[in-house]
């Protein structure tokens, strides 16, 4: 029987896998970022320990940095602190970091792969949730905790159970105007927010072949949100194109790179201890009503009426979700005001979902009643987009074109809702509080939250194309 | 790590599903450089409620948390696990957790309990009915018992987990000893060592 590319990765990568213990797999890349690691590099000097192979490890600061213009420095002293203490661990320990301002800094998860430091069949961890975001190039990505960090930085390979696996395949093509974010919060609500636990999933089908690495990228950025550790998809010729000419490939081995890479795929006959189907041809905008990425619904329907619930459990959830976001069952979504639009995070804000934003943005202005902020997941992709006068797009309508970072993903920035005001955002965590204390979040793409920000209203792409 | 044979003392209910990281230490905590000082901000969201169950003066010092299902899912900030143990807890009992949350806490000492959903809500229903009773998680016996209502439940936990919570071991020490696998597998594996553009 043919094995899973979880299963080759697993195999590739094992150092040790001693009777009884968790097996030791080898880490071909460590991504830092300011908030995670600190307490890790910390715990190496304590010990007397080196980073082992500075040459596999990467920092930038992402999560911490205000997105105002450069020339102004960092107001919040614990912020700034923050990110002195990465200066400093990283020229202590010698690792390579893309500080404020460097021109490859960004998003741990948008700078890895367009820099080509994220390639096929390898092993990438981060002090972050969603680095199953790289799992779209093949490889094998997920988070970690600080001690695990730190771990990785002393000895290169981290103590793994192996997951069990599962196939998420989405048959035939999305409708038009259904793009890689609505397959996602399709996929999160089809399993809820624990349904991926313990698994590795696998996306495949015509839906996921079709799309672009972006689009890709954004799917298994939010696998996490159904409770798995890492996303995959097989590598094809979408992979191969996209890391042609990165900074971090050599041109010069394209060739022998790119047959190998060819090799991580699952096999035909591989077995998935579960399967899961979805039909994409039935698929729709989707948008998030509650505080968990799983309760979602289209954007052409209505909040959720709770008293409907059969499960107890989730009729509780539902009501305190309802109450929180200061939601009444029944109200048409297209209906509910938004008072702020943030287009951003390392689930859109790659030169793709800036296009498909500025394509709707262009058809109009920004509601008066409504804040929006366009936040590049990178600098490469702020310099793309400016070449590409999207920039003058988004603050022709009245969009703020704001510097990398995290941003109002997880709001540590100063950029954050106040209490009260609801958000339509395309990051990938809706949970109270995530975008600033007593914020309301909405889960949606980019194209729609263009669309919501002209219209001061949920809405659709079509509402202002037409 | 410290080692843990038992955590003793009282418990409380947290009835509330899908408690995830970012509620049980609001990213506003995350800029800190230490690793201490993080029970301040646990749950802090919740706590400016009088009513919030841990602000009842019964449940002051509480040992055990008794959560509802997939606690700590979401963000992998080990900054949850500083701050429920910070704040004085040594064990968290749910039916489900999240992944990274789980890891981080054996990493820690932490100790975590999976009951079924109904044994659960039956320790729930003890602990609020006498918030004094004496909860034991003992990690030798990989019990809960409440002696004072003849409650005693078997739970599982994986051999490795267990004895690293047992002997404290540190993780990296452990590793550490494997130095001369680490070597032979970069001996005999293509290096993925980032290029000159990307070290500066
Ligand atoms: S953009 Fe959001 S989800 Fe992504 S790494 Fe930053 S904080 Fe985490």
């Amino acid at each position: 029987m043919g094995k899973t590319l979880y299963e080759k990765l697993w195999e590739e990568h094992l150092v040790v896998a001693p009777v009884g213990e968790p097996a030791l797999l080898y880490i071909d890349l460590h991504l830092v970022h300011e908030v995670t690691s600190p307490q890790a590099f910390d715990g190496l000097r304590l010990n007397r320990r080196p980073v082992r192979r500075p040459d596999l490890t990467l920092a930038t600061a992402d999560h911490n940095v205000p997105t105002d213009p450069l020339s102004v420095p960092v107001a919040d002293p614990t912020s700034k602190r923050q990110l002195e203490a990465l200066d400093e661990n990283c020229r202590e320990f010698g690792i390579t970091l893309f500080a404020r301002g460097n021109e490859n800094q960004g998003i741990v998860h948008v700078i890895g792969p367009e820099l080509g430091a994220t390639q096929p069949g390898m092993t990438i961890v981060c002090g972050d949730s969603h680095t199953s975001t790289h799992g779209a190039f093949g490889s094998l990505a997920f988070g970690i905790g600080t001690s695990e960090v730190e771990h990785v930085l002393a000895t290169q390979t981290l103590p793994q159970q192996k997951a069990k696996t599962m196939a998420v395949t989405l048959t035939g093509a999305v409708p038009a105007g259904v793009g890689a974010k609505d397959i996602v919060l399709a996929i999160v609500q089809r399993l809820g927010t624990g349904g991926g636990a313990g698994y590795v999933i696998e996306y495949r089908g015509q839906a996921i072949s079709e799309l672009s690495m972006e689009g890709r990228m954004t799917i298994c950025n939010m696998s996490i949100e159904a409770g798995a550790r890492a996303g995959l998809i097989g590598v094809d010729e979408t992979t191969i194109d996209y890391l042609k000419n990165r900074p971090n490939i050599d041109m010069t081995k394209f060739d022998s790179l790119a047959t190998n890479w060819r090799n991580w795929v699952s096999d035909e006959d591989a077995h998935f201890d579960h399967e899961v189907v979805i039909d994409a041809t039935t698929l729709k905008p989707f948008m998030t009503w509650g505080t968990n990425p799983a309760q979602v619904v289209a954007i052409d329907g209505v909040v959720p009426d709770p008293s409907t619930f059969s499960d107890p459990e989730e009729r509780a959830t539902a009501e305190r979700s309802l109450t929180y976001m200061g939601l009444q069952a029944n109200t048409p979504m297209r209906e509910i005001p938004v008072d702020v639009v943030f287009i951003g995070s390392c689930t859109n804000s790659r030169i793709e979902d800036l296009r498909a934003a500025a394509a709707v943005a262009k058809r109009g202005r920004v509601a008066s009643s409504v804040r929006a902020l366009v936040v590049p997941g990178s600098h490469r992709v702020k310099t793309q987009a400016e070449a590409e006068g999207l920039d003058q797009i988004f603050i022709n309508a009245g969009f703020e074109w704001r510097e990398p970072g995290c941003s109002m993903c997880l709001g540590m920035n100063p950029d954050q809702l106040t209490p009260g005001q609801r958000s339509a955002s395309t990051s990938n965590r809706n949970f109270e509080g995530r975008q600033g204390r007593q914020g309301r979040t909405h889960l949606l793409s980019p194209a729609v939250a263009a669309a919501t920000a002209l219209k001061g209203r949920f809405a659709t792409p079509d509402e202002v194309l037409a | 790590m410290k080692a843990v044979s038992r955590v003793t003392g009282t418990a409380v209910a947290l009835r509330r599903s899908d408690v995830d990281t970012d509620q049980i230490i609001p990213s506003e905590w995350l800029k800190r450089v230490e690793r201490t000082g993080f029970g301040q901000g646990l749950f802090s969201e919740w706590r400016d409620d009088p009513t919030f169950v841990l602000n009842q003066p019964e449940h002051q010092g509480a040992a055990i948390l008794v959560a509802g299902p997939r606690f700590g899912t979401g963000s992998s900030r080990e900054h949850a696990v500083w701050a429920l143990m910070d704040y004085g807890f040594g064990a968290i009992i749910s039916s489900s957790f999240g992944d990274i949350f789980r890891n981080n806490s054996s990493k820690q000492g932490l100790v975590i309990v999976q009951l079924s959903a109904q044994l659960v809500e039956e320790l729930q229903g003890i602990v609020e009915q006498s918030p004094h009773t004496p909860v034991i998680v003992d990690v030798e016996r990989l019990v809960v018992e409440v002696a004072d209502f003849d409650w005693i439940q078997p739970f599982a936990m994986d051999a490795i987990t267990q004895e690293r919570l047992l002997e404290g071991w540190d993780d990296i020490g452990l590793t550490l000893r494997q130095s001369s696998a680490i070597e032979q597998y970069e001996r005999t594996h293509a290096s993925h060592a980032l290029n000159s553009t990307m070290q500066e």
